[in-house]
C-alpha cells in the first residue's frame, strides 16, 4: 500500500512552512531580481552581446535556474533542520514506508521551487522576451524536471547530514560552484578544459541550457549550447538516480 | 498475561562501547513500567530499539508480538512515542501537528477530526488549537505530544523522560494527565506505559520498575518490593572527614557505606542499637545522623553504589 495520505500531508507542511516564513519569501523573491537588475545592468555595460539579446536577457534563465537551486537546496535543509530538532523522529515513527517521507520531500520541493521559478517568469515580458502558451508549457515541463533533479540530489546529500553546519559547509562547495558552471551567467564552451568537464555533470548547466532553448531562440552565440533531447535525458536520469539513491539511504539509515 | 513487550538479551555498542549489555525484560499489558537509570545508562538506547528507530546488535525484541527487527512497520502501528526532547513542528498549529500525526497513521479526514477533538480537550488545549506552537510553554508542549502519541490509540505508549527540564508546577501538571489518560484509556484499550525515568518519585509512581545502570538490568521489580529487598534502615551520616569514616565503618563493622554528595549512606539491621555503637566506635566526629526506612533513592544506591543525582545533571533526586 502506498501511503498517498502521508505525502500529502508532507507536502502540505512543507507548503505551510514556507508561506509562514514571511523573512524566506521576501528573499525568495528580492534575490532573483537584484541579480537580474545589479548583474545584469553591471555587467551588461562591460560585455558585448550579440543575437538580438541583451545582457540582462541573457541571464534570465541562469536567473530562473538560480532561484530553483537555492530553493531546492533550501528545501532540503528542512531535512536536516528536523533531524536536529526532532521532528524527523515522528516521521520515521510513524507506519510509513520510508520511501513514503522521500516522496513527500522530493515533491513539496520540487513545486516549492517550480513555483518561485514560475513567478519569475512574470518579468520576461518586462525584458522583452515574450512567452506564449507553448513556451510556458515547455518551461513548467522543464523547470518541475530541473527542480526534482536538485531536490533529490540535494535530500541524497541531506540524508548523510546530521547537522546544519556540515550541511551548510557541503553545500556552499556545491551549490555554488554549479551555480557559476550553468552557464547562467556566461556561455560554459568558452571555459578552459578542466572547468568544461564539471559542467558535464551538472545538472543545472544542463537545466539552464534548456531553458535557453525556450527563452532565447535563435540569440547565436548566447543561446543554448546542448542539443534540447540531450539536457532532457540527462536531467531525466539524472533525476532518477538520485530519487532512487535518496530513497535507497533513508530506507537505510537508522 | 500477555507480555506486550519482550526483550531477551539486548545487545548494542557504539564505536565498541557497551550501551546496552545483555538486558532482558518483560512488561505485561496495562501495566505502567518504569526504567529508572541515570543518564546514559542505556535507557533512550533501549526505547529507541523498541521504537524501531534502532537496530540492535543482538537479542530478541517483540512489540505487541512483532519482532522488532523484522516487522518494524507493524510495531510502529502499535505504539505512541513523547520523546525526551521536543519534536512538534514549531511552526505549525496545535491541530496542524496532530493533523500531520492522524494522517501519517493513516486515518481518514472524520475520524482525525473526532480524535483530534477529543484528545486536545482531554489535555485542555482546545482553546489553544490553532495557535502557533513555538508561543506553547514547555508544559503545554508536552501535554500536546502525549496527545499526539495517543491519537491513533497505541497499545504501549513510550515515554522518555516525560517531564525533562520541566518546572515542578509543569512536572506536576503533565503527571496529573498522565494518570488521568492512564485511567481513561485502561479502560477502553488496555494501553501499557513504558516509561524511563531519572527522577525516583516519578519511578515511584509505576506499577514495576526495572533499575539499570551502565546497561545492565540491575533489579527489577514493584517500587514495595524494591524496598523490601533492602533489609533493615538506611542511616545516612555527616561526619567531619567522610572518607575517613567510612574506612573506619568498614573495618570496626564490616558495614560499606555508599559516599553521596550529601556524606554517608549505610545500610544495617537495627539502627536503633546501631547509632549508639557507632557514636563509641567511631574517632571522627559526627555532625549528623538520620534513619529511616529505605526509599527508591536508598534502593539505587545500595544497588549501583552511586546517587542517581551524581549524574542525573540537574541535581534532583527523590524526595
Amino acid at each position: 500500500m502506498f501511503s498517498y495520505k502521508a505525502v500529502y500531508v508532507i507536502v502540505l507542511r512543507e507548503f505551510k512552512r514556507f508561506f509562514r516564513q514571511k523573512g524566506r519569501l521576501v528573499v525568495t523573491a528580492a534575490r532573483p531580481l537584484l541579480w537580474l537588475l545589479i548583474v545584469g545592468s553591471g555587467f551588461g555595460r562591460l560585455v558585448q552581446t550579440g543575437g538580438g539579446v541583451n545582457y540582462m536577457q541573457f541571464i534570465l534563465p541562469g536567473i530562473v535556474g538560480m532561484t530553483i537551486l537555492f530553493s531546492s537546496i533550501f528545501s532540503t535543509m528542512s531535512v536536516v533542520w528536523d533531524r536536529e530538532f526532532g521532528f524527523l523522529r515522528e516521521m520515521l515513527v510513524a507506519p510509513v514506508p520510508r520511501v513514503a517521507i522521500v516522496a513527500g520531500e522530493i515533491l513539496s520541493g520540487s513545486m516549492l521551487s517550480l513555483f518561485q521559478g514560475a513567478m519569475l517568469l512574470i518579468v520576461a515580458p518586462f525584458l522583452d522576451i515574450s512567452i506564449g502558451y507553448s513556451e510556458l508549457a515547455a518551461m513548467i515541463f522543464l523547470m518541475l524536471l530541473v527542480s526534482i533533479s536538485i531536490t533529490a540530489f540535494g535530500l541524497f546529500v541531506a540524508s548523510f547530514m546530521t547537522s546544519l553546519e556540515g550541511f551548510n559547509v557541503i553545500m556552499n562547495f556545491i551549490v555554488l560552484p554549479m551555480f557559476f558552471l550553468s552557464g547562467a551567467l556566461y556561455p560554459v564552451s568558452g571555459l578552459p578544459l578542466p572547468l568544461k568537464v564539471l559542467t558535464f555533470i551538472n545538472p543545472l548547466c544542463f537545466g539552464v541550457d534548456s531553458f535557453k532553448h525556450v527563452l532565447l531562440p535563435g540569440a547565436g552565440r548566447l543561446s543554448a549550447e546542448f542539443p534540447l533531447v540531450v539536457d532532457v535525458a540527462f536531467l531525466a536520469v539524472f533525476a532518477a538516480i538520485f530519487v532512487f539513491s535518496s530513497a535507497y539511504v533513508f530506507e537505510r539509515r537508522k | 498475561m500477555n507480555p506486550v513487550i519482550e526483550v531477551k538479551d539486548l545487545h548494542k555498542s557504539y564505536n565498541g562501547v557497551k550501551a546496552v549489555d545483555g538486558v532482558s525484560f518483560e512488561v505485561a499489558e496495562g501495566e505502567t513500567f518504569g526504567f529508572l537509570g541515570p543518564n546514559g545508562a542505556g535507557k533512550t538506547t533501549t526505547i529507541n530499539i523498541l521504537c524501531t528507530l534502532l537496530n540492535s546488535d543482538s537479542g530478541a525484541v517483540f512489540v505487541n508480538g512483532h519482532d522488532c527487527a523484522k516487522e518494524p512497520s507493524k510495531v510502529r502501528s502499535s505504539i505512541g512515542l513523547v520523546f525526551q526532547d521536543v519534536t512538534l513542528d514549531n511552526e505549525l498549529t496545535a491541530y496542524e501537528n496532530l493533523k500531520f500525526h492522524c494522517y501519517m497513521y493513516n486515518m481518514d479526514y472524520r475520524l482525525a477530526q473526532t480524535r483530534i477533538a477529543q484528545m486536545l480537550s482531554v489535555v485542555g488545549l482546545t482553546e489553544r488549537r490553532d495557535e502557533i506552537v513555538r508561543k506553547f510553554s514547555g508544559g503545554m508542549k508536552r501535554r500536546l505530544e502525549i496527545a499526539r502519541g495517543l491519537l491513533h490509540r497505541p497499545k504501549v505508549l513510550f515515554l522518555d523522560e516525560p517531564t525533562l527540564g520541566l518546572d515542578p508546577q509543569a512536572r506536576a501538571g503533565v503527571w496529573e494527565f498522565i494518570n488521568g489518560i492512564k485511567k481513561g484509556i485502561k479502560k477502553d484499550a488496555g494501553s501499557t506505559v513504558f516509561m524511563t525515568t531519572h527522577y525516583m518519585d516519578e519511578a515511584e509512581a509505576c506499577d514495576r520498575i526495572a533499575i539499570i545502570d551502565n546497561g545492565r538490568v540491575i533489579a527489577c521489580d514493584t517500587p514495595a518490593g524494591l524496598k523490601r529487598s533492602l533489609k533493615g534502615d538506611t542511616v545516612h551520616l555527616k561526619t567531619s572527614d567522610d572518607a575517613r569514616a567510612r574506612e573506619e565503618i568498614e573495618r570496626e563493622f564490616g558495614i560499606k557505606s555508599a559516599m553521596v554528595e550529601s556524606g554517608l549512606v549505610l545500610l544495617v539491621d537495627g539502627g536503633d542499637k546501631f547509632i549508639p555503637r557507632l557514636f563509641e566506635r567511631l574517632t571522627t566526629s559526627i555532625s549528623s545522623v538520620n534513619m529511616k526506612k529505605p526509599s527508591l533513592d536508598e534502593v539505587f544506591i545500595h544497588l549501583t553504589g552511586k546517587e542517581i543525582r551524581d549524574y542525573g545533571g540537574n541535581g534532583r533526586g527523590g524526595h
